[in-house]
């Protein structure tokens, strides 16, 4: 009878009960919705510098890191391929790469690049491009030169496919290695920074051209469901000799990136916290209200034996029910947005440029994960019964006298 | 066998530097069994006397025993065990939850009082039967007379088989007739199940049904009438 009693004295005045229960429907929704646009941001981030060649690890020459020269490379790559055939989980991937900073130029312009030899068939399921292409192709087996580049890259230097371009950069015999390539094929990437960075040409291409024998400069892991690195990352450094070898994630990689992910953890809390205030003051005022205008059937229920543990929680059953009513609704309609917007997304190209810095997509999608749902309806709920306890225990402190004694 | 004893009983009320002595030193013995009313004007202090007596306030001195426990030794906890299991009280204003029915404002005592489902859906009905509210269980107060509402009152008063109930002017929201009504039900309930019933009251009728009228006047008794049986 204690749920009948609740239930039912919600709905003694209907208006307020819809105000405390909008205050929850838009904290609820404000947390699920807004906390799965940020999610969705910050997987998209985390994907997009996953997929930009960094991969969930990457193993280096030692000093590669510190200096990403062709003489930092791995010399002896069969010693990690066996390493990785130990060690790799069943669905993950690995591609070997040669990777050098070059000149890129052509009859009107030069600039800086990164001149990256692939394996296609290995760059499958690791990195982006083996699906970025869009015109042309990746690796023409009948042009032995060739090269593809991003279309930013293609724009900034207005030339187009079939076009040449003159690689230049430094072979391990510290002579310049320059060699001529046709543009066999164009890629989109995410952010317009990796399509003017990246050029790529066959893997066996880069090595001849830099004299480079059977070396790589990297090998990068793709992880099924990007879950694992660091276990993986700690088997493959035990196995692999350390004064040789560095393994590192994509968190020791990307340390930017890692820095934004803890800022928007802490924001997502923040978050959390500033719309509970909000939504705890209403959910007081409201339900202090309610309790000051019911304090003669307080006292009664007093009189009659009530003991006042059993006040409290009588006023804290009919905070549960429209706690319970706003989260279902809350949940709902952050549910129908979320989903509304997961073909179309948010387009955020007018900020694109400040965006792209941040490693952020142009279009942003919510992610809803069911850690995020949990906690902020856990945080709703009992947050919400907490400051609850204010007025339920004010009305339990009312003696049978003092109230009764109320018009 | 008193049912109700107090002793000397004084009750002072602080209003900011003022003192007000409601009570000052009222000494009464009340049987089981017993249909008394206090009367008096208003602000005698009778309303305060069936407080201390209902456990509802405690003396500033003196001692109130009622069914042989000691007010004065129990705490806040402890009398609102008494008046749970012990003291029915039946007010001016009825006082029923508004969002529970009849029958339910019945059981809610004995939900209280941890009586088993069934047996609360008995004996719930039993007693609106008895007090001439059977085919009205499942009404809300709003959907009662003023009178079937009191007679409700008094059957949440009744079911759970307290030592005394307590009546505070119940009839004072009802006309006459319907005052009459509820006052030979109560008076049939006294006799018929030897329930003790102490009212207060400056109603006419309800000192006429009186078997002990008590007189209380400026916080003292001025006069203890018995009638003739």
């Amino acid at each position: 009878m204690y749920f009948q009693l609740g239930w039912r004295n919600i709905w003694r005045n209907p208006r307020r009960t819809a105000v405390i229960t909008i205050a929850v429907v838009i904290g609820v929704w404000a947390m699920i919705f807004l906390g799965a646009m940020m999610q969705g941001l910050v997987s998209q981030m985390i994907d997009n510098g996953i997929a930009t060649l960094t991969g969930d690890l990457q193993i280096h020459h030692k000093d590669y890191r510190s200096d990403p020269v062709v003489e930092n490379s791995i010399t002896k790559p069969g010693e990690v391929e066996a390493a990785l055939k130990k060690h790799l989980p069943p669905g993950a991937r690995w591609a070997g790469r040669v990777r050098v900073t070059a000149i890129a130029s052509n009859a009107r312009h030069s600039t800086g690049v990164t001149l990256v030899g692939i394996d296609p068939e290995k760059e499958a399921g690791v990195s982006f491009i083996d699906h970025a292409v869009t015109n042309g192709r990746l690796f023409d087996p009948k042009v032995r030169n060739g090269i593809v580049v991003g279309q930013a890259l293609l724009d900034k230097f207005e030339t187009r496919i079939g076009h040449k371009l003159v690689l230049m950069s430094q072979d391990t015999t510290k002579q310049i290695a320059s060699r001529a390539f046709r543009i066999v094929g164009v890629y989109r990437a995410e952010l317009e920074a990796t399509e003017k960075q990246y050029v790529f040409v066959p893997l066996d291409l880069a090595r001849t051209m830099l004299q480079l024998g059977p070396g790589l400069s990297e090998f990068s892991i793709a992880l099924p469901e990007h879950q694992g690195e660091r276990e993986l990352a700690g088997a493959l450094s035990a196995e692999l000799p350390r004064d040789i070898y560095r393994v590192e994630t994509w968190e020791e990689l990307l340390p930017i990136l890692r820095a934004y992910l803890k800022v928007f953890d802490g924001f997502i809390y923040i978050w959390y916290l500033v719309v509970f205030i909000a939504m705890g003051f209403g959910i007081v005022n409201t339900t202090l209200m309610a309790v000051f205008e019911r304090m003669r059937e307080f006292g009664l229920l007093k009189a009659l034996g009530m003991r006042p543990v059993w006040i409290i929680r009588e006023v804290l059953t009919e905070s549960f029910f429209v706690l319970l009513l706003g989260m279902l609704l809350g949940n709902i309609g952050a549910f129908l947005c979320v989903w509304a917007l997961s073909a179309t997304g948010i387009d955020l190209s007018f900020m694109s440029q400040g965006a792209e810095f941040a490693g952020m997509s142009r279009i942003i999608y919510p992610r809803i994960t069911v850690r995020e749902v949990m906690v902020a309806n856990l945080v709703v709920f009992f947050l919400g019964l907490l400051v609850s306890l204010y007025p339920a225990a004010k009305a339990a402190r009312f003696t049978p006298i003092e109230a009764m004694a109320q018009t | 066998m008193a049912i109700v004893e107090t002793t000397d009983v004084k009750k002072i009320y602080k209003q900011g530097n003022l003192e007000v002595e409601a009570l000052k030193g009222v000494s009464l013995s009340i049987d089981q069994g017993g249909f008394a009313a206090l009367a008096g004007p208003s602000g005698s202090g009778k309303t305060t006397m069936l407080n201390l007596i209902g456990g509802l306030d405690l003396a500033t001195s003196g001692t109130v025993v009622v069914d042989g426990q000691d007010f004065s030794k129990m705490s806040q906890s402890d009398l609102a065990e008494m008046r749970l299991r012990k003291i029915g009280f039946v007010f001016q204003a009825y006082n029923l939850i508004p969002v529970l029915s009849a029958i339910e404002n019945v059981e809610f005592v004995m939900l209280l009082q941890g009586v088993p489902v069934a047996e609360r859906r008995d004996r719930a009905r039993a007693v609106l039967d008895d007090v001439g509210l059977d085919g009205k269980y499942d009404r809300r107060p709003a959907e009662l007379s003023g009178g079937q509402q009191q007679r409700v009152a008094v059957a949440r008063a009744v079911v759970s088989n307290p030592a005394i109930i307590l009546a505070d002017e119940p009839t004072a929201n009802l006309d006459s007739k319907t005052g009459q009504g509820l006052l030979e039900m109560m008076k049939e309930m006294n006799e018929k199940k030897r329930v003790t019933f102490i009212f207060s009251t400056h109603d006419e009728m309800v000192m006429d049904y009186a078997r002990r009228l008590i007189h209380i006047r400026d916080g003292q008794v001025a006069d203890d009438v018995v009638k003739p049986d």
